[in-house]
């Protein structure tokens, strides 16, 4: 088990540098100089000069490369052009919205999935199968925003449940950021619900259909008992697999309900340092985002490895 | 075979009025006609007007053409380059070229469409190529994958052993005997990469990475309905329709082209 963890942790370890050289070669190449953008038309060449050299711009790009990890690594992500404060605080305050949001959706997904999953598998190719199935067809397809604006036309403007956007800040106690983050976790969601749906549907009919199955109910078991202590324990690797992807996609996914929501995630935080050229922050947002994913993916290799043992060997 | 008919019958509605879109409109989509502004859907317009008069049928139509455009060639970019270096892969399986390729699509796939989006945004600004671009890279690694896979248990099978033993080399085995077999399920994932386009392009031109203005995108209309969706509700139900209705239809045929092309994918009832 060592061994592969260690075999895993070098792969994570290659894939974050390329990464990172991928992330910052792409910026690079972005075309005008940030120092000139920022000070304008009419900016005297030293002073140009003089902020290029205040921001490490007059470097070399390999060195300013080794500069910017190894600061990462540090945690210090460098210092936004725009708002000359620290990128590492900026991203501290908007990780506050955007990761209790993915994790608040990850929870309500994996929580409507799995019972929904399990009912289709239990019930399969009755009614309850057909009709859960044929609703996760729909869910799949209704994009994640435009879901958002019905949640909003509905129960923002005229429930008038929940506010149509914004966020108070965790500053006021738990329950009214939570009330914030609903509908725009409800988004998120609907669709990664219903492909996980569909998954352990899918995960328990292929193992329902296993020979130590049919072992256990010849043993005396009953459906549910076989279901609920064989089944579903073994389609549990499948579903791994998914909600380790579905990360990804909730973080990439939440970067536009934010836009949908206002919320000033991380979201929101990339498209004004893209509008205004604040390459820095850019860069170190999708670095931290591609860092999670990346993560995720060895998270869950281990995950699997603890599970099944057959892994480990392979 | 319902299921077929039902999405090919869906999204040749809609392949049909991007077609049709070419040559005409029922109104010009650039033309702004300010006390038009707002109407509701009615006999002279059939899904009402926007906030600058302009006809929503006429831009669903315009917008279906960029959206099926953008989620086609992003599906042929995947296929272009991930089959190819899926076949590589599976050719030299254990070797260098295919660590080196599987660890790239790894590495790809670190990297969610909208983040590569982002970054091309970045770079170069936004536009409905940079959104094709964008798409098309996150689908090299899903065909590559696919690819390396089925292609692999397929070089096991006797009749590759036959095509050795006849003195072919591995490129000519990959393109006269593997490729052929793998179409069926090339197609059905093309569908699935085809669906899933049409979604990341209706998000990013939500967000202002797609097309850019004055041509009509779905998912740019659905952002401008966004402040008046309680005044003109029309405004943000057409062109989510019409999202959901080409992500089902192609969806629904990718199922029904799975049970009619490849028996052992179906799935058991």
């Amino acid at each position: 088990m060592l061994r592969y963890a260690f075999s895993r942790l070098l792969a994570l370890s290659v894939s974050l540098c390329v990464a990172s050289v991928i992330i910052f070669a792409a910026i690079e190449i972005v075309p005008g100089d940030p120092a000139a953008y920022m000070l304008g038309l009419n900016a005297a060449p030293d002073t140009v000069a003089a902020l290029r050299a205040e921001l490490g711009l007059d470097q070399g790009a390999v060195a300013r490369y080794f500069t910017w990890v190894t600061g990462v690594l540090q945690g210090d992500f460098g210092t936004s052009y725009t708002y000359r404060t620290p990128v590492g605080e900026m991203i501290g305050e908007r990780l506050w919205i955007s990761l209790p949001l993915a994790m608040f959706a990850l929870t309500l997904s994996t929580a409507i999935a799995v019972p929904v999953g399990l009912w289709a598998a239990a019930t399969r190719g009755r009614a309850p199968d057909l009709g859960s199935m044929g609703a996760t067809q729909l869910g799949v397809a209704v994009p994640n925003f435009w879901f958002a604006m019905i949640l909003v036309t509905i129960f923002a403007i005229h429930l008038r449940w929940f506010s149509a956007g914004g966020f108070p800040g965790w500053d006021g106690g738990l329950l009214p950021g939570l009330k914030a983050l609903t509908l725009p976790a409800i988004a998120l969601a609907l669709p990664q619900a219903s492909i996980l749906a569909r998954v352990m549907r899918s995960a328990l009919i292929d193992t329902l259909g296993e020979g130590y199955i049919r072992t256990a109910r010849a043993k005396g078991l009953t459906r549910g008992q076989v279901l609920w202590r064989h089944a579903f324990r073994n389609a549990l690797i499948p579903v791994l697999t998914i909600l380790g992807l579905q990360f990804s996609f909730l973080l990439a996914g939440g970067i536009i309900i934010e836009n949908v929501f206002f919320l000033p995630g991380l979201g929101r935080l990339i498209f004004q340092a893209i509008a205004q050229r604040d390459l820095i922050v850019v860069e170190s947002v999708v670095m931290l985002l591609v860092f999670s994913v990346i993560l995720v993916t060895f998270l869950v290799d281990i995950a699997y490895a603890a599970v099944d043992p057959r892994l480990r060997r392979s | 075979m319902g299921k077929l008919l039902l999405g090919g019958a869906l999204i040749v509605v809609f392949a049909a009025a991007a077609l049709l879109s070419l040559i005409w409109t029922p109104y010009d989509v650039t033309a702004l006609e300010i006390p038009e502004r707002l109407q509701r859907p009615g006999l002279s317009h059939w899904l009402g007007t926007d906030h600058f008069g302009r006809d929503i049928l006429s831009m669903i139509m315009v917008g279906a053409r960029v959206s099926l455009a953008v989620a086609l060639v992003a599906v042929g970019i995947g296929l272009g380059l991930g089959v190819p270096l899926g076949l590589l892969a599976a050719a030299r399986a254990g070797g260098l070229v295919d660590e080196v390729v599987m660890r790239s699509a790894d590495l790809v796939f670190a990297f969610p469409a909208l983040l590569i989006a982002i970054l091309i945004t970045a770079v170069f600004g936004p536009s409905a190529f940079n959104a094709i671009l964008a798409i098309g890279i996150f689908n090299v690694p899903v065909f590559a994958r696919l690819t390396r896979g089925a292609a692999l248990s397929l070089w096991q099978r006797e009749f590759v052993m036959a095509a050795r033993v006849a003195g072919k080399g591995a490129f000519r085995i990959s393109v006269e005997h593997i490729l052929p077999n793998l179409a069926n399920l090339l197609i059905v994932q093309g569908t699935i990469q085809f669906s899933l386009g049409i979604l990341a392009e209706a998000g990013l031109s939500y967000v202002g990475l797609g097309a850019q203005p004055p041509t009509p995108s779905w998912g740019r209309m659905l952002a401008e309905s966004q402040t008046m969706i309680a005044i003109a509700p029309h405004l943000a139900l057409f062109p989510g329709l019409a999202i959901v209705l080409t992500v089902l239809g192609l969806n629904v045929m990718g199922d029904g082209l799975r049970d009619r092309l490849d028996p052992q994918l179906r799935p058991r009832r």
